[in-house]
Formats: C-alpha cells, sequence, structure tokens
C-alpha cells in the first residue's frame, strides 16, 4: 500500500469563536490535524470511541431512540430524519433471522460540496465509530463504505483506520464482548455522480451500472445483495459520536427546533476565504459569506449565490438573509442540499453558469429515464444556442414547457436537480437571458466560464 | 419554431467494442487472478467484484481495453456483456490509451468561477493534446475534462493519475506539477 498523504489542505476550517459554546466543533474536531487518522490520537485528543463504548453496553432500541430524540436530519440532501430511517429497518423474529447492511454514502460528486472529504481526511475515525454505533442499532452484519473513485488516497487512509480500528478489537467477532460480529468494508466507486443515489450506489455497489432502481421496494426492505439496507450520508453518520456522546436531548437544543445539530458547510467561488465551516442549522447565510469567508474576493457585489451544491435554486441578493436550514430554504424556493455554497459575483454571466451546470447533468445522466436523458440534452443544447448568440425569444418559453417535463418524472432526481438551476436563473435573472438573445452577447462583460476545447 | 440540431451522426461502426483500441496485453497475470478472488471472497455475491476488477484490469493492461472486459468476465465468471457494460458506463474506467501522467482538469461550476476553462486551454497547449484525445506522441501527456472534484474549496484543481491532488492550479503551479512528473515525483499511471 502506498504511503498515506500528508499533504495539508489548503482551505479555511476555522474561525474566531469556532468551538465555543454557540459555534460548537463537533465533527472537525481534527481538521487541520494530519495525526488524527491514528487510532491513538483519536482516542487521546478527541474522545474517541468513548460514545462506541456506552452505545455497545445500550439496547440496539435505545440507541436508535437517542438518535430520534436529537432530530438530526440526513446531511445528504433529502434531510429526512435519520433515526426514523434507522426505525424503518425491520427486526429479527423468532422464525427470521436477516443479514443487514449498513451503507456509506461516501460518493460526494455534487458540484460545490466538498464537506465528506474533511471528514475523511482529518477525521476517519469519527466515520467508523459512527459506522459501528449505527451498526449496533440496527444490529447490522456488515458496513459498507462506498468512495468516490477520485479519492483514492482517502481510501488508504480510511482502510488503514479501519485496520487499526480491527486491531483494537472495535471491529471483526464479538466486538468488546457483546457477541455482536461486524466489519466495515471500503468500496471504491468509479466517477459517476448518480452513485450518489442512494438505490444508484447499491446497484454500484453489487457489481452493476449505476442505475437507480425503482422504489418501492425500499432500501430497508430491500437494499444491497437483496438485503434490509440503510444508507447514511458521511456527515450523519460521523455526527452519531457526538450525539451518544452528549446525548440526544442536548444535541437537540443546538440549532433550530426543526432543524438539529451542526452542519459543515463548504463555500466555494467569489469569496476571500473559501473553505469548510461548521455552524449550526438555521445560521443565516449572509453571516457566513459576509462575515466568515470575508465577502466577495473580487471586490465585485455578490450577485447570486447556489446554497447547497449545484442541485440546488440558486438565489439572489434578496435572499441572501436565508436561514440555512432545510425548511427555510425550502420557504425560500431553494432546498438545503449538501451544504455547498457557490458565490457568484456581478462579472460571471448567468447563461454560462446555467449552460456549465446543465452540461454536467447531460453527461451525468444515467440515462435510463428517457425524461431526464434526453431533457437534459434538450436544455443543453437550447443554452448552447443562446450562449452563442444563436438564441431566439421562444426559447426562453421552450425551456420554460421543457423543466416541468423533467421534473418528477424520472427515478431519481437527478433530472429534478437538473431543473432547479434552470429555472432559478430563468426566473430571477431573465434579463440576461434576453439580453444574450437580443445582443448576442454576455449581460456580463467578460465572463469566461466555459472553455473552448471540446468536452469529455 | 426552429428547434434546436441534435449533434450530427457518427459514421464510425457501431458494433460493441468495435470502437476501442487493442492492448497488448490479452490475459491477467496470476497474481491479479489471485486478488480478483480475494475479492470475491469478501462479498456475498460475486458479481460485487466488477468495480474492483477492472481497477486491477486498468492497472494490468494500461486501459479497459476489450480484451481487458473479457478477461475480468472470465476471472470473475460472469457474462462479458455485464462487463462491458459496467466499464462503459463509468467514466474513470479509461477505454482508451492514456500519458504516463494522465491529467484530469475539473472544469465544473466552483472551479470555473476561478478559472478552470482558462487553465484547461493552459494544460492542453503546455502538453500538446487536446482533452479526451489519446496520450501525446512521446507518450508522456493525456488530458481529461472531469466534472467535480470536490476540491471546490481550493479550486481550480487538477489530478494527476487518479491518486494525486493539486490544488489552487495556476500557470506557474502547472509548470511545477508538470516538472516534477517529469522529474519522477509522481507515480505513473498504471504502476
Amino acid at each position: 500500500m502506498a504511503a498515506i498523504r500528508t499533504k495539508r489542505d489548503l482551505h479555511t476550517y476555522t474561525f474566531p469563536g469556532f468551538g465555543s459554546e454557540k459555534f460548537p466543533n463537533l465533527m472537525l474536531r481534527g481538521a487541520g490535524d494530519l495525526d488524527n487518522w491514528h487510532l491513538k490520537v483519536y482516542e487521546q485528543r478527541h474522545e474517541g470511541y468513548v460514545a462506541m463504548k456506552a452505545a455497545l453496553k445500550l439496547e440496539p432500541v435505545a440507541v436508535t431512540e437517542e438518535v430520534k430524540l436529537s432530530g438530526i436530519r440526513g446531511r445528504g440532501g433529502a434531510g429526512f430524519p435519520a433515526g426514523l430511517k434507522w426505525s424503518f429497518m425491520p427486526k429479527d423474529t423468532p422464525d427470521r433471522k436477516l443479514t443487514r447492511y449498513l451503507v456509506c454514502n461516501a460518493d460526494e460528486g455534487e458540484p460545490g460540496t466538498f464537506k465528506d472529504r474533511v471528514i475523511l481526511e482529518y477525521n476517519p475515525h469519527q466515520l467508523i465509530e459512527g459506522m459501528i454505533i449505527g451498526g449496533w442499532a440496527m444490529q447490522c452484519a456488515m458496513g459498507y463504505v462506498y468512495v468516490r473513485g477520485e479519492f483514492l488516497w482517502l481510501i488508504e487512509k480510511l482502510e488503514a483506520a479501519i485496520q487499526q480500528a480491527r486491531d483494537a478489537g472495535y471491529l471483526g467477532k464479538n466486538i468488546l464482548g457483546t457477541g455482536w460480529d461486524y466489519d466495515i468494508l471500503v468500496y471504491r466507486g468509479a466517477g459517476a455522480y448518480i452513485c450518489g443515489e442512494e438505490t444508484a450506489l447499491l446497484n454500484s455497489l453489487e457489481g452493476r451500472r449505476g442505475e437507480p432502481r425503482v422504489k418501492p421496494p425500499f432500501p430497508a426492505a430491500k437494499g444491497a445483495f437483496g438485503q434490509p439496507t440503510t444508507v447514511n450520508n458521511v456527515e450523519t453518520l460521523a455526527a452519531v459520536p457526538p450525539i451518544l456522546r452528549m446525548g440526544g436531548a442536548e444535541y437537540a437544543k443546538i440549532g433550530t427546533p426543526k432543524n438539529t445539530g451542526t452542519r459543515i458547510f463548504g463555500v466555494s467561488g467569489h469569496v476571500k476565504r473559501p473553505g469548510i465551516y461548521e455552524l449550526p442549522m438555521g445560521t443565516p447565510m449572509n453571516f457566513l459569506v459576509d462575515e466568515l469567508c470575508g465577502g466577495s474576493s473580487t471586490g465585485r457585489k455578490i450577485k447570486a449565490i447556489i446554497p447547497g451544491g449545484a442541485s440546488c435554486p440558486m438565489l439572489d441578493e434578496k435572499d441572501f438573509d436565508v436561514p440555512m436550514d432545510f425548511d427555510s430554504l425550502k420557504a425560500r424556493g431553494s432546498m438545503g442540499g449538501s451544504g455547498g455554497l457557490i458565490v457568484m459575483d456581478e462579472s460571471v454571466c448567468m447563461v454560462q453558469a446555467t449552460l456549465r451546470l446543465i452540461k454536467f447533468y447531460a453527461h451525468e445522466s444515467c440515462g435510463q429515464c428517457t425524461p431526464c436523458r434526453e431533457g437534459c440534452n434538450w436544455l443543453e443544447m437550447i443554452l448552447h444556442r443562446i450562449e452563442h448568440g444563436e438564441g431566439r425569444m421562444e426559447d426562453l418559453d421552450l425551456i420554460a414547457s421543457l423543466t416541468p417535463r423533467i421534473g418528477l418524472r424520472t427515478l431519481c432526481p437527478l433530472g429534478d436537480a437538473a431543473c432547479g438551476p434552470v429555472d432559478s436563473a430563468l426566473q430571477k435573472f431573465r434579463h440576461e437571458f434576453e439580453h444574450h438573445i437580443t445582443h448576442k452577447t454576455c449581460y456580463a462583460q467578460g465572463s469566461r466560464l466555459l472553455s473552448t476545447l471540446g468536452a469529455h | 419554431m426552429n428547434h434546436p440540431q441534435p449533434p450530427e451522426t457518427s459514421n464510425e461502426p457501431l458494433a460493441p467494442g468495435q470502437r476501442l483500441p487493442e492492448s497488448e496485453r490479452k490475459e491477467f497475470s496470476p497474481e491479479a487472478v489471485a486478488e480478483i478472488q480475494a475479492i470475491m471472497a469478501q462479498y456475498p455475491d460475486k458479481l460485487a467484484a466488477t468495480l474492483p476488477a477492472l481497477y486491477i484490469a486498468q492497472r494490468e493492461f494500461g486501459f479497459v481495453s476489450l480484451a481487458a472486459m473479457k478477461a475480468v468476465a472470465r476471472a470473475i465468471g460472469i457474462p462479458e456483456g455485464h462487463v462491458f457494460g459496467v466499464a462503459t458506463f463509468y467514466t474513470m474506467y479509461q477505454k482508451k490509451p492514456v500519458g504516463k501522467f494522465h491529467l484530469s482538469v475539473c472544469t465544473n461550476i466552483s472551479c470555473a468561477l476561478r478559472g478552470a476553462a482558462q487553465l484547461l486551454e493552459k494544460v492542453c497547449e503546455r502538453t500538446g493534446v487536446q482533452p479526451g484525445a489519446g496520450p501525446s506522441p512521446d507518450g508522456l501527456w493525456s488530458v481529461e475534462e472531469v466534472e467535480c472534484l470536490a476540491g471546490c474549496g481550493v479550486a481550480p484543481c487538477i489530478q494527476v493519475n487518479q491518486d494525486v491532488y493539486d490544488e489552487l492550479v495556476d500557470e506557474q503551479k502547472l509548470i511545477e506539477v508538470m516538472e516534477a512528473c517529469k522529474r519522477g515525483e509522481y507515480r505513473p499511471w498504471a504502476e
């Protein structure tokens, strides 16, 4: 095995006041500490495996109840309550013994999102600990971590960390005398964004093409290898040890009543200090962008922010004060998504930005459902035409008539995700599209987001 | 109303695999077969070994040729068509030869906001290869335009040979990375 990478990431992880009561540091405790992937360091400096040892003394149902009590909502994008998801797993009955699996979704491919990478880089043991607790709560036989293929060095690191946990007796047969056998395997993806969707991920884990499945049956009934399975995001599982350490009720006090806990936000684009920020849910977006990230890096005004990874509808100036939690963002017509903020200043041509985003969806559509496969390509062609000065006014109506025919008509949310940025850009920055059509050039002069070279 | 034109149809043959270049190697080494069998034993279903086996094939064959896919199917004991379907679904299996240093440039939105489009052009200019085309005449370079590498906070970023990331790449940094490749500081492709 290659040596574990010891290169420091260049993002910001911290800010004045981080770690205080107001801004608790639950997920990024080891951030910046390159030795934290050693089990000993994690145990000594960061209360490592304390929560796991406590959880293994509890009844599995009690652990699930504690997570339910914390109110934590899945951090992958949909915001489904994690404890509730865990409780959907079927239990053993006297005449029926089930093999259950816990799958960790580390296929972080959403443009603008880079939080899981930081957890895997600096805090792999917190994820392992979370997976052991989750595995115990649901009495799973195996845990799988599906990591995107590009993160080869993180896979090596995670495997080394898992081996340390095995050597310490935290994984394997009869863990800490409980009579429970459990192990974690890392599975490497191969560069498909769609595998971040849970059923596509399960197909990929089984060695198939990453095409989403028809639901129902839901993974809790028939998941990986045909067995009951729960799929959780890296951040959700890594939040489990702090929840058990401080107690679900205490955790629920952080954030807002319906959106509890802290969340890792990744900020990229035109800000002075891009990077990773852990904040309580419901923190206003302009506080993060202006106060913590230092505002615009170019000196120009910020025009639009995508609040939760590329799939979320864009927000313009009037919504920059939105509290960042699932419900508030939804109320403003966007989504909490995966917590990656993309900040765009005034020099950005929204037609180019939208075209770049839709190119991504057209490329990553798995091709299974016609509305998404054809629709995304049509959107790309129409936007390409507008961008290259050949658009006409009817094109805008054509786009508006296309997106409702893609959204909610596909097996998985990729089709809906592709429509979000297009619809919101057209609604909020329609004048830029019109300018492109009438003047055959960008409204924001000098914007260059697209290369002149052929793609893919 | 005028509708946009669909892309031009290609005249190239469409039979499965016919567009794929051939590799020199046709068989797995015994060690690779043993490695694949060990992976098969780890999972409840041997089919799960398809993706890891294709990575092993990519390492041994240099890229995932049709012969490599057939070798994977033989090693696991699954239909060739299944392996072909999987290999062509995922973008990280290179279906044609790549250079000793394969540079993946992310041009997605976060990187594009910080100059990734210009970076891609610089990379192509300096290596003398087009994105997605085969390796340069000296076999040293190939370039690929990829979607989000999850390095948005340190954009723009490039990846060398699926294992090394380089972040905040401007022209100066690009020159440094390419020099480091030539000096042998980065692991060459498929080693």
